[in-house]
């Protein structure tokens, strides 16, 4: 093995240009003549505009063009695409228009009415003050609860008690048997706070019409430039593929929020048009605040069945999921095929029913946020077996071994849809205990209690389905697109490599962990590979990078075109050395005729291939450049156990996490380092969500939450360190045998985090508290 | 943020000039909440007179028993004075505790309790010890300085030179954070000075008070214990989506015992 192939922790061959600051992201890129956007956005949550008078404002110093809403209208162009319908009990959802700039009526504050474009960013900025809109204030629907009251103001008209849709997975009346013979039901309810994702990077984008070609650029922060510029393309502003380029350049964070296509791309791109010079806008982190998709906001009541011994009977889960204003372009399957089709969690349950009513509040739209669906399936199953656990008095560990699907089950088919390819879950499990100490808890506690303190000890047992997707699974469940991925390897003569992949890396580090790959399997060196991804003029058409996937689907692709490469290559070493092509071995770079010395270096082949002097001319082409799609069999199914243990402090209501071990089933892994940054990361969204993240809207629909003043992202003093391993049992049906990392900790995290905090507060008789259990709330709790 | 005229100062009185000159100016001392809130387009001055320059405004001199801070020190430079660490170690330890090293290398005392934001750490200490805020035209007392939210005793134009901290016997600040901000959600800085025992607190109402029941029940046994069952009335105290007014009463008592505890 190469030194810095499949399994070595190689750092990061990106992080030289981003710690010394040459990462060139979107706000980085000028170009010539450039003019700046401002967009005037409503301050209401729900309001009829009267009137937008742009006079003043178009007469401004350096003002270029004011486009609005009625602008837009009468292009005749299209609304933002919704990417995936869900058909419910009654049929499809209801998919209401959703206009890039606002012109009857505003439905979110920060919903877009105007955009000004000027020379400056200052001018601009002062423009928009001057653009004079008269709002006519409405009542507005700023939560589920409001939204599904009787006589509630209505977000559309077309949606008639702002259901979006009612939907449904498995057969109630079956559930509710299995529920009739239960020797224990445990009920429980919650809540899945809302999060604003903010990303490092706040959104931007450069628009740019070049009238020789007619060709438009969009550079903009996206996870998935091809599916920007299909949507746009093809359903917004009605350019073809051939003359739209859309280029993701850097981009410093997504979590989800930089997959959907977002107003302000497709307006900067039109009115480039427009105005025939390029076009800059980046936002501020306060719009970032009400402009970015929003993640969660579930509110759940959950029933499980147990028998004497605590074996799971049936499952019922009944949700109302918040969709925001408008549907982004992935919100309707977040709630639904990635969550209800979880509820089964690592374990045999046999009857399983969710229902999920989505519903439009007069808030910014909600849309995948790392885990996506995923996390709030494992925080329902995970609350819900702990509380099991303690209500009949079984250790919450030994309750999970009673339940889990056994090793030897695989594939196991659940009650909801999905077929688990392989796990571990006792090992998984049986590492985290150990490395959090499981059994010196009570010692532990009672020390603690000596202090005064609360000390609480959780599990999250977690699963996910990852390596999205299979194209005619989620083709039958409603998505609008393929979920394949794609990806070229071009040798060049001397024998480097680039690899052209259509996932794309905001953080991830797939500049390496790709290069690692080709390393390995080529026996190059890894300085000898360049990755590039993220310009739809380079490469072919991927679908980006989200659900974990760049591994799991774009890591087969690579793998695939991979053996595409030795294949050829071989015939040419086969040539070379006037030998069978069967008898020709490829190691460490080297092609052997078998059982002899005879061997030609892979650069050789490589010059060969681009040097056709002495080569099978009639049989092969010249050239050493295979481009492969890999569509995946199924998804795959990350899988551990996270374990948290709190202290808190019943004076003040401070939660400190002690200690955090993590023990995960990512498949084969490439880059031990990079996994493990990831599961940093994610556990710390994770307990951000637990503990410190509250999305908070006032009842008329203002964001209380706007800025870092009252929206609390987590700090590096708020974890401590964790114990983080892996333990692998790879996907049997890709290639590498990957199953992806990405999401883990923040699906596992929060329910580890509120399992140890109600365990703490257990025995103080408090039997219910949501996240973020902020220190006001568990004093609360603890006075109530 | 909207145009505006910028001055850099020379000395106080070159400052106090230029700020009476200006239509409509303002004296920017680190800019910790003026900036942000020029960049939010929530202020519009026509002159903006920086302090940064006036070397008179900046240092530490301890004599008397006393502490005397210039008004544009910065925090971290009072954080890691060997001459307060020794005099009053709990304004250094308090001055280490504000915001984060970006902000304790701009923002400056005099800045800070010319704003008087109802969070801010520096006014407990300037009532808790009993300081006196010397400006370009008189001294003030502590107790007078600070009469309501984000309201001081200066007069338009009138500029901060310096505050003069007595040395106490023994004192102590507990912060509680707002978890988001950081700001204080109730800070108590707890004295035993010459002149009495002192507890100031801020974060909690709408400009940083004494709570004199506590500075009663301490005066004749400075312990913790004196505290016991204590809280601040939640009367006419702050309510947020952070903290209610309950809360916040219930921390004040939690706190004062801390310092008390913490002052040894």
């Amino acid at each position: 093995m190469p030194k810095d192939g499949i399994g070595a922790s190689v750092k990061r061959k990106e992080d030289y240009r981003f710690i010394t600051g040459q990462g060139a992201y979107t706000d980085d890129i000028d170009r010539p003549g450039q003019a700046w956007a401002v967009f005037v956005r409503s301050p209401h949550a729900h309001a009829r505009i009267a009137s937008v008078d742009t006079g003043a404002a178009a007469a401004m110093p350096g003002v270029v063009k004011i486009l609005t809403g009625a602008d837009y209208a009468a292009d005749g162009l299209g609304g933002l695409p919704c990417g995936w319908q869900v058909t419910g009990k009654d049929g499809p959802m209801v998919e209401p228009p959703h206009p890039p700039l606002a012109a009857d009526r505003v439905r979110h504050v920060g919903d877009q009415v105007a955009v000004v474009i000027a020379n400056s960013a200052a001018e601009a900025r002062d423009a928009a003050e001057a653009v004079a809109v008269e709002y006519e204030p409405l009542a507005a629907a700023a939560s589920i609860d409001a939204a599904l009251s009787p006589g509630a103001p209505q977000v559309h008209d077309e949606a008639p008690g702002n259901l979006c849709y009612d939907w449904e997975l498995g057969d109630k009346a079956d559930v509710d048997g299995a529920f009739a013979g239960a020797h224990h039901v445990t009920r429980i309810e919650l809540v899945n706070n809302r999060l604003v994702p903010n990303a490092m990077e706040p959104r931007a984008a450069v628009a740019e019409y070049d009238r020789a070609t007619r060709e438009y650029t969009l550079y903009t922060t996206s996870q998935n430039p091809h599916v920007i510029r299909l949507l746009m393309g093809a359903f917004v502003l009605q350019l073809p593929e051939h003359r739209l380029r859309v280029v993701a350049p850097d981009v410093g964070g997504g979590f989800g929020s930089k997959i959907f296509h977002y107003a302000e791309e497709a307006i900067l791109t039109w009115a480039a048009g427009k105005v025939a010079r390029p076009i800059k806008w980046t936002a501020e982190r306060a719009e970032s605040f009400v402009t970015d998709a929003h993640g969660r906001d579930h509110v759940t009541v959950a029933e499980l069945a147990l028998d004497a011994d605590g074996r799971f009977l049936g499952l019922k889960v009944d949700t109302k999921a918040n969709m925001g204003a408008y549907l982004s372009t992935f919100a309707p399957c977040v709630p639904t095929y990635l969550y209800a089709t979880l509820l089964a969690g690592q374990y045999t349950t046999p009857k399983i029913w969710c229902g999920v009513q989505a519903v439009f509040t007069h808030t910014v739209p909600v849309d995948a946020y790392r885990g996506a669906g995923r996390p709030e399936a494992t925080f329902v199953v995970e609350r819900i077996v702990e509380t099991a656990a303690h209500e009949m008095g079984i250790d919450p560990a030994e309750l999970r071994r009673r339940n889990f699907v056994p090793s030897d089950a695989f594939p196991y088919q659940t009650p909801v849809a999905l077929v688990y390819d392989s796990g571990d879950y006792e090992g998984t499990l049986a590492a985290a205990l150990a490395d959090a100490d499981y059994d010196g808890f009570a010692a532990r506690r009672a020390e603690a209690e000596s202090r005064g303190k609360l000390r609480g000890i959780g599990l999250s047992a977690y699963i996910e389905a990852c390596g999205i997707a299979p194209s005619a699974v989620v083709g039958s469940l409603g998505a609008r697109a393929g979920l394949y991925e794609c990806g070229e390897v071009r040798v060049h003569p001397t024998g480097s490599v680039t690899f052209f992949t259509g996932t794309h890396s905001h953080g991830q580090g797939h500049e390496t962990t790709f290069a690692q790959i080709i390393a390995e399997r080529l026996g190059v060196d890894i300085d000898a590979v360049e990755v590039v991804h993220g310009d739809t003029s380079k490469i072919p058409f991927g679908m980006g990078t989200y659900g974990s996937r760049s591994l799991a689907v774009g890591g087969s692709a690579l793998a695939r075109a991979l053996d595409k490469v030795e294949t050829k290559a071989k015939r040419i070493a086969a040539h070379l050395m006037e030998a069978s092509e069967a008898d020709i071995e490829f190691a460490d770079g080297q092609f052997t005729v078998a059982g002899t010395d005879r061997s030609v270096g892979f650069g050789d082949v490589a010059l060969t291939a681009y040097v056709p002097h002495n080569y099978p001319i009639e049989e092969l082409e010249p050239g050493l450049d295979e481009t492969a799609y890999y569509d995946p069999a199924n998804f795959t199914f990350p899988a551990g156990c996270h374990v948290c243990e709190v202290e808190i402090d019943p004076d003040t209501g401070a939660v400190e996490i002690v200690n955090f071990a993590a023990s995960d089933d990512f498949g084969n892994v490439i880059n031990p380092m990079i996994v493990e940054g990831q599961v940093h990361g994610g556990i710390v969204q994770g307990v951000g969500q637990a503990l410190l993240e509250g999305c908070v809207y006032g009842d008329d629909g203002q964001l209380a939450t706007g800025s870092y003043m009252d929206y609390t992202m987590p700090r590096a003093d708020d974890v401590p360190s964790f114990t983080v391993s892996t333990r692998t049992t790879p996907c049997p049906h890709n290639p590498l045998g990957a199953k992806g990392c990405g999401e883990a900790g923040a699906i596992a995290a929060p329910a580890a985090v509120m399992n140890a905090v109600h365990d703490a507060l257990g025995s103080r008789g408090v039997s219910r508290i949501d996240m973020p259990a902020t220190p006001a709330r568990v004093w609360q709790a603890l006075n109530a | 943020m909207h145009d505006f005229t910028y001055h850099a100062a020379g000395s106080v009185a070159d400052a106090a000039a230029k700020a009476a000159a200006g239509e409509d100016a303002v004296l920017m001392a680190g800019g910790m909440t003026l900036l942000p809130t020029l960049k939010q387009r929530l202020a519009q001055p026509s002159d903006v007179v920086d302090l940064g320059g006036v070397a008179e405004l900046r240092g530490i001199r301890v004599e008397g028993g006393a502490v005397t801070v210039g008004a544009m020190t910065v925090h971290d430079a009072v954080e890691n004075s060997s001459e307060v660490a020794a005099a009053i170690p709990a304004l250094a330890a308090l001055a280490g505790h504000i915001g984060d090293p970006q902000v304790r290398n701009r923002g400056t005392i005099g800045g800070s309790i010319a704003n008087n934001d109802p969070a801010a750490d520096y006014p407990a200490a300037l009532v808790g010890l009993g300081a006196t805020v010397c400006t370009d035209r008189r001294e003030i007392a502590a107790d007078d300085f600070f009469t309501g939210m984000f309201e001081t005793a200066l007069e338009e134009g009138e500029i901060v030179t310096s505050v003069r901290f007595p040395a106490p016997q023994a004192a102590a600040y507990m912060k509680f954070p707002n978890p988001a901000s950081r700001y204080a959600i109730v800070g108590v800085f707890v004295a035993r000075t010459a002149g009495g025992v002192r507890v100031a607190v801020t974060g909690a109402a709408g400009c940083v008070y004494r709570e004199t029941a506590m500075e009663a029940a301490l005066e004749g046994n400075f312990s913790a214990a004196a505290l016991d069952g204590m809280t601040a009335s939640a009367d006419d105290l702050n309510e947020d989506i952070h903290a209610s007014a309950e809360y916040r009463a219930h921390l004040v008592g939690v706190m004062a015992r801390r310092a008390v505890a913490a002052c040894g």
